[in-house]
């Protein structure tokens, strides 16, 4: 019945102390709400109660041994992440709160500079409210304006769109890499070479898709590229922004304060050099450690390992689904074509109701927008429900899924 | 499912009461919890002595929020609005009989928020001006 897989699940999830509960006496708990946040190995925690125990202090400027181990620890995570996606240079990793705050980064610091009234924001509907709102606001201020390319009624981006709206007006094309509820994943590399095309430069929203495949921002030949800890096995509170140095240099600050700066007159300030130009005050220092530590984790498994068990896992539940009558999943139908996350709809049922039922039943999905009310709406949705997987996902947890659903329509079909 | 979806509210929600808009309307009030999308419109009818002669309302949602709705409203006939009035979040909670977390409280209470609105204005989620 089921399929193989490359990892040894088992021993993964011995190191996911939190894996190993149950949700009411006799009924363990299924996660399958990793595209909200995933659950966090021993390796992360202990990273950071190790910093908090041993060498908690205050980095870059402390001449005393903590401070020196702290920062050693902060910028060491930094250079790591950096190797995870290929970046050119450390340099270009700059540290956020998550993908949200690297988002709003590019939007005040470099779109504000760069760009004049007139000119267009190429997005899509697809995407998440933090990659919607941001540009909206911008727009709101500035006279710049914010189009949306469309997405088909198979749930992929229109292509054909896309070309005919991508015009010398275009100054950022801005798209999420894997979307967080259809699933689909962008050509990002074809879109890149478009927008560059025409002069424009490319954000690219990562947080779907650094956590579970392979990513090089070199080789994608993006100018941005976000993403945020929490979903790939680090904390929350952390999150990053790459960006081509070239383009980092000529931008200005986003904050100002402490750490940012080389010096100080009360006459003016000369910036600090890259990243920490953009890292003003205190920043979360237990928190890069953390990240660290994520990377380290997934590093050691392989992503390319972690990719083919979650096709392989997302494979089984899209057949699995197909077997439930009145159910309908969201976005493209084939496992290679997507991320490791399904969501659906089911008849009238509301997935509040779906989520509340599952949740009887052990399993954690998600119900609602998502934060992609636009694109549940261009679908006549107010919501859908979602079931996300990740390393530790077993084959089982996706049979126990398609049975809670077999129990929600006995208990809530009219 | 023997405690959240219990045979009364799966009831309700199954055959809502009073589902049917009524005309002309002398309450007339519609909002969603843009949360989870769940939808309630309330028509109320008053005699002249302010008092609920006829009751109507379409919606779509969970089956909490329906459920309540149904609960709820086939009750106000009858009712003046100081009764009304003094309708609150224990009164909805007692009715449905469940325990509910705090994310599916929204969903049982929009019911109660929208004749609260709709009668007297008052647009806060019903509990929280006690809090």
């Amino acid at each position: 019945m089921h399929t193989e897989t490359l990892l040894d699940v088992a021993t993964i999830r011995a190191d996911f102390p939190i894996l190993h509960q149950d949700v009411r006496p006799g009924v363990p708990l299924a996660y399958l709400d990793n595209a909200a946040t995933s659950q966090k190995p021993l390796a992360v925690i202990d990273a950071m109660s190790d910093y908090y125990l041993r060498y908690n202090a205050n980095v870059h400027r402390g001449i005393h041994k903590l401070s020196e181990e702290a920062t050693v620890a902060y910028e060491g995570a930094r250079k790591r992440i950096a190797r995870f996606i290929n970046a050119a240079s450390w340099r270009e990793i700059i540290y956020t709160r998550n993908t949200t705050e690297s988002i709003n980064l590019v939007a005040w610091s470099w779109a504000r500079t760069n760009l004049k009234p007139g000119d267009v924001i190429l997005s899509t509907e697809m995407e998440h409210h933090s990659n919607t709102v941001p540009w909206q606001m911008l727009a709101g201020q500035t006279g710049i304006e914010v189009h949306y390319v469309p997405v088909t009624d198979a749930g992929v981006l229109d292509m054909t769109a896309f070309d005919e709206m991508l015009d010398e007006r275009v100054k950022l094309v801005t798209i999420m890499h894997t979307s967080n509820v259809l699933g689909a994943i962008q050509p990002v590399r074809q879109i890149a070479d478009a927008a560059h095309s025409v002069g424009a430069l490319i954000l690219v929203d990562g947080a779907q898709s650094v956590p579970h495949m392979p990513v090089d921002v070199q080789a994608l030949d993006c100018d941005f590229f976000v993403f945020s800890a929490h979903k790939m096995l680090g904390p929350t509170g952390i999150g990053i922004l790459y960006g081509r140095q070239e383009i980092l240099d000529a931008m200005p600050p986003f904050m100002g304060g402490g750490d940012m700066i080389k010096r100080v007159e009360l006459s003016g300030s000369q910036w600090n050099d890259l990243p920490h130009k953009f890292e003003a005050g205190t920043p979360s220092i237990a928190e890069a450690i953390g990240f660290g530590a994520a990377v380290d984790y997934l590093t050691k498994i392989g992503m390319e390992h972690i990719h083919s068990h979650e096709v392989a896992v997302t494979a089984y539940a899209l057949d699995r689904l197909a077997e439930v009558a009145g159910l309908r999943v969201l976005g493209p139908l084939k496992a290679s074509e997507r991320g490791g996350l399904v969501s659906m709809v089911m008849e009238d049922i509301h997935p509040h109701d779906i989520a509340e039922v599952l949740n009887h039943e052990g399993i954690a999905v998600r119900a609602g927008h998502h934060c992609a009310m636009p694109l549940h709406h261009r679908y006549n949705l107010t919501a859908s429900t979602r079931a996300s997987f990740y390393l530790y996902n077993t084959f089982e947890e996706i049979d126990r899924l398609i049975e809670g659903l077999y129990k929600v329509k006995e208990v809530l079909v009219l | 499912m023997d405690d959240l979806y219990r045979e009364m509210i799966l009831d309700h929600y199954r055959n809502p009461q009073k589902k049917q808009l009524v005309s002309p309307a002398d309450i007339d009030y519609a909002e969603d919890n843009p949360l989870c999308g769940d939808f309630i419109h309330l028509t109320i009818q008053l005699d002249e002595n302010k008092v609920v002669k006829d009751v109507g309302w379409e919606g779509n949602g969970c089956a909490i929020s329906q459920a309540s709705a149904s609960m709820l409203y086939e009750t106000l006939i009858g009712k003046t609005l100081d009764e009304i009035r003094s309708i609150g979040k224990d009164d909805i909670l007692e009715m449905l009989g469940v325990p509910l977390g705090p994310v599916r409280l929204k969903c049982a209470l929009l019911s109660l928020k929208v004749l609260k609105a709709g009668a007297y204005g008052l647009h806060a989620w019903p509990g929280e001006e006690d809090e």
